[in-house]
């Protein structure tokens, strides 16, 4: 066994293990946060694979972008529920 | 009960997906694909690198041999800015209030960071033909550093009028490029200017304009999204 082998199988268990959390987690902001966990650790395994395009693309809109986007959704959510 | 149904789909769809991809037919190992037999063989046999001229086979493909499905993506990122803007863009508009006041070591530290993520992106597009990367990624790092201004400074306000005009320019020189093709060779988004030596940085005929305009069009629109995210109606 490589390290690339285990370096892919690692990465491949770290994610299905936060797509289960960032499912399941009780308070939204937290999955907003494992959303963008989920992504960096794509961005690895995109390399991994050899799509340095795919990952570059990843790194800034899933991991950056996004998850502005919806923690913004989310503090605009809450002043509109407190007012 | 409603967890436990949803584990055992997963390990059925998990085994389902692992025989599919087990079958070596269908689905050889890593790294052991057997070009010759697939479509996207035709553009890794030799001479073709040297009719585009761009050193990033990915590059080639998307603006070269498929420029006209990118042009579809532009219009689909343009049609979801558009779709924000007619939800959020009221007339009258003021920052969202952010929970804390930024201070001034906050606000310059950011001024210099908001320049060197703009030179990434500028890199990152002008390089588009030659590393990974290209328009898209590049304009989105042009977002991310407005968004670096938004949140640090809590009275900031981009150009939104520009930003606008900008995008408009942009895209319609994309389709100009287009026509040009057209009318100078012989199809729409057809290279007409010299390929150039492999490897250059003007090099590769129209890839490296028409990866500056996406970048500068997908930049400008993205922005526009963080800046109708980040505003709210007058309260007053």
């Amino acid at each position: 066994m490589t390290l690339f082998d285990i370096v892919s199988l690692v990465v491949g268990a770290l994610l299905l293990v936060i797509a289960f959390l960032a499912i399941n987690a009780k308070k939204l902001i937290n999955s907003v946060l494992f959303l963008s966990a989920l992504s960096m650790l794509a961005v690895v395994s995109f390399v991994l694979l050899k799509a340095p395009d795919v990952a570059i693309t990843e790194a800034v809109i899933g991991s950056g972008l996004v998850t502005a986007l919806f923690i913004f959704t989310l503090l605009s959510v809450r002043k509109e529920e407190t007012k | 009960m409603k967890n436990l149904f949803g584990l055992l789909l997963s390990l059925v769809l998990g085994a389902f997906i692992i025989l599919a991809l087990n079958n070596t037919a269908a689905f050889p190992a890593f790294g052991e694909v057997d070009l010759a037999d697939r479509v996207s063989e035709q553009y890794f046999t030799d001479g073709n690198v040297a009719e585009v001229g761009s050193a990033n086979i990915v590059t080639a493909i998307v603006v070269g041999y498929r420029g006209f499905d990118t042009l579809g993506e532009v219009t689909v990122l343009f049609i979801s800015a558009l779709g924000v803007a007619i939800i959020f863009g009221e007339k009258k508009q003021e920052r969202l209030d952010l929970k804390f006041k930024p201070n001034f070591m906050l606000r310059v530290g950011s001024r210099v960071l908001f320049g060197m993520i703009l030179i990434t992106s500028i890199y990152i597009i002008f390089h588009g033909h030659l590393t990974p990367g290209g328009g898209f990624p590049g304009g989105a790092i042009i977002a991310s550093a407005v968004l670096l201004l938004y949140l640090t400074d809590d009275r900031f306000r981009s150009n939104v009028k520009g930003f606008k005009i900008l995008e408009g320019i942009a895209g319609s020189l994309f389709v100009v490029i287009g026509l040009l093709g057209l009318v100078l060779v012989t199809s729409f988004l057809q290279n007409f200017l010299p390929a150039g030596t492999v490897g250059d940085l003007l090099s590769a005929g129209i890839i490296p304009i028409i990866y500056v305009l996406i970048g500068l069009k997908v930049g400008s629109e993205i922005s526009g999204i963080v800046d109708n995210f980040l505003t709210e109606e007058e309260s007053a």
